[in-house]
């Protein structure tokens, strides 16, 4: 069973680096680029009774940081 | 005072940390991250600076769920006294100990130089050496130094008056200008400037070692 995680920051919360990509878009020449965020993707290889409780629990405690970071879990 | 200076893979500050401590007349030992008890005796413990654990997955997030940390949380939850100074303090953040998070900086480049401090209240042990409303010049080294909280929480920071630090020109974008912040019964303090690094005259400045004096005269071991 694997799992994958998606992280992103909360909306509200500045996302410089994502300011940079987008920045970065317009100057190449790609328009009409009006915001951009940047999270991180999590792949676990999990024992096949994981479940995505299990894998929610993972993220509260460490793979994501719920003052700043909102996660999402899909079970693949 | 009997210091505790904790060190992980990746920490460099660490030396500089129980440097400053010795100084005051500290007492200090040294533990590594994976042991699973504290010294006896231990007073105050310093969470340093640097990139514990490569700064991997998050600042701070691997060094707060290894087995010191468990101690250092246990520690604090008895009254214990703790120190964490940049990556210490996202370390701080990351248990839980103190409220908030840390982001990248608001400009995106890691910054090191020297800048104004305000301190916020000497109500508390690391602080009580400074006048309050006194402007300190101490040295910043970090990429994500932003502190960052909801409202209520910097109300409460605010009302509580568990501010330490300000920043007199915001270098990183941290909410509220904040530089350091105190737990709710101030034996906690959190910081991303580096006061053990101006603790000497052959630093460039010594506006850092009323900290470490000021907890060394709280701190007199029985």
């Amino acid at each position: 069973m694997k799992a994958r995680v998606h992280v992103m920051l909360k909306n509200g919360v500045l996302d410089p680096q994502g300011e940079a990509v987008r920045h970065a878009l317009g100057a190449m020449g790609f328009d009409g680029v009006k915001g951009v965020r940047q999270g991180k993707v999590i792949e676990l290889d999990l024992a096949d009774d994981a479940t995505q409780a299990d894998v929610e629990a993972m993220c509260d405690r460490l793979l994501a940081n719920t003052v700043i970071e909102s996660y999402s879990v899909e079970m693949v | 005072m009997h210091a505790a200076v904790v060190v992980f893979p990746g920490s460099n500050c660490d030396r500089d940390l129980a440097v400053a401590f010795k100084a005051a007349g500290a007492k200090v030992s040294m533990v590594w991250h994976k042991d699973t008890a504290l010294p006896e005796g231990v007073d105050i413990v310093g969470v340093p600076g640097g990139f514990s654990y490569g700064d991997y997955l998050r600042c701070g997030a691997i060094a707060a769920n290894s087995p010191i940390c468990r101690e250092v949380a246990t520690h604090a939850e008895r009254g214990g006294y703790v120190l964490g100074v940049c990556n210490g303090f996202q370390v701080l953040t990351e248990t839980g100990l103190l409220p908030g998070a840390l982001l990248r900086n608001a400009g995106l480049k890691y910054i090191c130089k020297t800048v104004g401090l305000k301190v916020a209240t000497s109500d508390s042990d690391f602080t009580s050496g400074y006048d309050a409303g006194a402007v300190i010049d101490i040295p910043i080294a970090h990429h994500d130094g932003n502190y960052f909280t909801d409202p209520d929480t910097i109300a409460a920071l605010h009302a509580q008056d568990r501010v330490a630090f300000t920043y007199t020109d915001n270098p990183n974008g941290a909410q509220a200008d904040i530089a350091g912040i105190l737990s709710a019964n101030r034996r906690v303090l959190g910081m991303m400037p580096h006061p053990e690094r101006a603790a000497d005259a052959g630093h460039g400045g010594t506006d850092g070692a009323a900290l470490f004096r000021a907890l060394a005269g709280s701190l007199v071991t029985a």
